[in-house]
């Protein structure tokens, strides 16, 4: 196991920022900030009293208009090990069951005088649309429809580098649906831009079109690639990133049958013996085991699975530490 | 409003649908046109000057959505109405997406009556194809008809089933009356509100592909061969849509198209913020842009050249607005929960003028897509709306080719400030609208003087 990156962060916090709506405006300073204070919090993590002064006297609010259990008990986690006040909020009982508007569910929110707002939403771009209105509520995403999921691309990156170093030149093979997964768009501008090469792979009727096809696209085609075919997109792979299947896409007629996508596009034995020696095997969560894994991967050597999720914890702590702890936050 | 004479002096008298392009002197008596080209001094008239301005027919539009009755707090036939003045327009075609629908006579009736009390601009409606809208049974297209709709439509919805398209452009023909589709293939773009493009992938939209309107062009091109019937694509956006009119116009179908400002002007970037300017770095909190929210979606930077080429070479018969006002909340939502629509008339003309300034279209052919290109549509009933022929209605349009203005939603006629030009200068603008004689807008005054004077 190689040691993360040693040399000292060139910038100590993420102020003025007040909102992670994504990755892409993220400078490599930030990106680096948050790894090495991610090494930090694991730290604290492993001790036998888990709990930090350092956000003490600050309010986040969850606000989870999708289920999810993960990512918000991670999120909640992570504030109360910081000593933050942290009140869950979600979909149903809330006031947006009752016909309340997102915008006005945010300015409620606020004028509570939280002072970070962690978001999920069904919708692509719901954040931003908190993010224009809200003034001094910070807004942190935590998976906002296909769009994006930072943290988890933080995590997932933390994880990568943990294990690999630098991730210049490795390849990263993310396999599933990857049209509709938030997780991999934000792996993947998160992973190009930190100079790995991304294969994409699953059923054509599941990734971008038009990067199949050769069109114009939004993504950066200098470093990533479709390939439907698993045994080849995991030839050589340093990290093989097994995505989610939703149940409802294949009754939708995505897929033939969940029989036809286990038999093209589970990661087997035999699949990951293709790929490097020692490489990683990730996935997102949660998981349907014997389908996107086999399961005697799911709890094999290989798996990094539940070291992910300790690291998602560390991850949400430094993003909650850096964006509330800044000297502009205490001001 | 008056009932005096109005003499515009030496405008250029731009009467594209009569070849007629002089500089002189433009009267107007008693709702008509009494004399144009040379000079006259009547002694009883209002005397406007119209050095440097461009006298034209009033502009029509075959596609908007007025909203009443059912949806008073987006728009009314009144502020529609308004809205349409100011934007030059002196004829409007009310879409039947009200509630109830406009699906029989009775609500025709209503409509052309709130009309009248708006005053001189004329509202024309537009009929349902099916009850309700909803697809399964044809409306009284005789009955509608005899009430004066100019048109029909599902319009906000396609005609989904073949065979009630067959029997609408059937019952429609024996009437005189086009069917306006809005072609859209349900099956394939379920759920989307961008075009399927680079942008849609970037902002993890879902995308609805050009394919989604072509194929239904496709299938009602082939109806109205097979029934001889009359069909016009309403809000024509993709380059492909085009090609599909231009060949069934080359086989002698009777087949028509529009298409709007915003395809004219706009492309799938703009979702991204910034009036379109947002280069493809880093999203700023300005994605997502409801008021770049429409159906159909603006397309690619191709299709948009496209949608002109095909205005230019008659392919595309008319511009419509397409106009959807929209209160504040329905637009303040996340992207997939939003309505879609712009509001669109009081920016069409001079959004379209940067066509002309941008050497896209000469003036000539964007004044005969809002005048002569709307008015075939209409039928011998309303002849001579797009012309300044002597003893034609006296709708005139009175613009400045060159001023330039700011858009300022606070300042609408229309209920619906859903623009994505909020801010934005155009250059352009329309000072004076006539509608039957009287004048329905007066902006002579520029902005900056009226303010002066007020100091």
């Amino acid at each position: 196991m190689t040691t993360p990156q040693a040399a000292a962060p060139a910038i100590t916090s993420l102020a003025p920022r007040r909102q992670v709506l994504d990755l892409d405006d993220f400078t490599r300073e930030e990106i680096d900030l948050v790894l090495g204070t991610t090494e930090s919090m694991r730290e604290v993590l492993g001790r036998s009293i888990k709990k930090v002064p350092s956000l003490r006297g600050k309010i986040i609010m969850t606000l989870f208009l999708e289920p999810s259990t993960r990512t918000r008990v991670s999120f909640e986690q992570a504030g109360k090990i910081l000593s933050a006040d942290v009140i869950n909020l979600s979909g149903s009982g809330s006031s947006a069951e009752k016909g309340e508007s997102l915008l006005n569910t945010g300015l409620t929110l606020q004028a509570m005088h939280a002072d970070l707002i962690v978001m999920r939403h069904k919708d692509s771009g719901a954040p931003y649309l908190l993010a224009r209105h809200l003034k001094h509520a910070g807004i942190v995403n935590a998976g906002d429809g296909r769009h994006a999921h930072p943290s988890q691309a933080l995590l997932d990156l933390y994880t990568m580098r943990r294990h690999l170093g630098s991730l210049e030149g490795r390849k990263v093979v993310i396999i599933g649906d990857v049209a509709h997964s938030r997780v991999a768009r934000s792996n993947i501008f998160g992973l190009s831009a930190a100079g790995a090469r991304v294969v994409l792979c699953g059923p054509p009727t599941l990734l971008p079109l038009e990067l199949l096809r050769g069109r114009d696209t939004a993504y950066p085609t200098a470093n990533v690639s479709v390939e439907t075919d698993l045994d080849k997109a995991i030839d050589g792979a340093d990290v093989v990133m097994a995505l989610r299947i939703q149940t409802e896409r294949m009754e939708g007629g995505a897929t033939p049958s969940m029989r036809e996508y286990t038999r093209r596009w589970q990661v087997t034995e035999a699949r990951m013996r293709k790929a490097r020696p020692n490489a990683l095997l990730m996935h997102p969560g949660p998981m349907n085991e014997g389908i996107e894994l086999a399961s005697s991967l799911a709890h094999g050597d290989a798996q990094r699975i539940e070291e992910q999720v300790t690291n998602g914890v560390a991850t949400r702590m430094a993003l909650l530490y850096l964006l509330l702890n800044g000297p502009e936050a205490s001001a | 409003m008056t009932t005096r004479p109005i003499l515009i002096r030496n405008v250029r008298i731009l009467d594209v649908g009569d070849a007629f392009d002089q500089v002189g002197d433009l009267l107007l008596r008693d709702g008509h046109v009494a004399s144009r080209g040379g000079h006259v001094s009547p002694s009883d008239a209002i005397v406007i000057d119209g050095t440097s301005l461009v006298a034209t027919p009033g502009f029509i539009d075959f596609h908007a959505h007025l909203r009443e009755p059912g949806f008073e707090d987006k728009e009314t036939i009144a502020t529609g109405a308004a809205a349409g003045a100011r934007g030059g327009f002196t004829t409007l075609c009310a879409m039947p997406n009200t509630n109830p629908a406009i699906d029989n006579g009775t609500v025709v009736d209503f409509v052309l009556q709130r009309a009248r009390e708006a005053g001189p601009v004329r509202v024309l409606a537009v009929g349902a194809v099916t009850i309700g809208r909803a697809g399964k049974v044809l409306t009284d297209m005789e009955e509608l008809a005899g009430a004066g709709v100019v048109a029909f439509t599902d319009d906000g919805a396609p005609v989904a089933d073949a065979r009630m398209m067959r029997n609408a452009l059937l019952y429609a023909a024996d009437l005189g009356l086009p069917v306006v589709d809005h072609c859209e293939d349900y099956t394939l773009t379920k759920g989307t509100g961008i075009h399927d493009g680079w942008v849609a992938s970037r902002l993890g939209l879902a995308g609805y592909p050009s394919a989604g309107e072509e194929s239904l062009v496709a299938r009602d091109i082939a109806l109205a061969g097979m029934t001889g019937g009359w069909f016009h694509a309403a809000h024509l956006s993709t380059a492909g849509g085009a090609e599909l009119v231009r060949r069934a116009k080359q086989r002698g179908l009777r087949v028509t198209a529009e298409v709007t400002p915003h395809h004219l002007t706009m492309t799938e970037e703009w979702v991204l913020g910034h009036q379109g300017r947002h280069a493809r770095g880093p999203l700023t909190a300005a994605a997502y842009d409801t008021h770049a929210k429409v159906s159909p979606p603006l397309r690619a930077i191709d299709d948009r050249a496209a949608m002109v080429e095909a205005l230019k070479d008659g392919t595309i018969d008319s511009i419509a607005t397409d106009h959807a006002p929209h209160t504040w909340s329905d637009k303040t939502m996340p992207f997939d929960d939003a309505n879609v629509g712009l509001s669109v008339l009081e920016t069409a003309f001079g959004s379209l003028m940067a066509l002309v300034h941008g050497g896209e279209l000469p003036l000539e052919t964007l004044i005969r897509k809002l005048t002569v290109g709307p008015a075939a549509m209409l039928g011998p009933r309303h002849a001579g709306l797009a012309t300044l022929r002597p003893g034609t209605p006296a709708d005139v349009v009175l613009f400045d080719p060159n001023e330039e203005w700011v858009v300022d939603t606070a300042r609408f006629a229309s209920k619906g400030k859903n623009t994505p030009l909020r801010g934005a200068t155009l250059k352009g603008r329309v000072r004076l609208t006539i509608a039957q004689g009287q004048i329905v807008h007066d902006g002579m005054q520029p902005e900056t003087l009226k303010k002066v004077a007020r100091s």
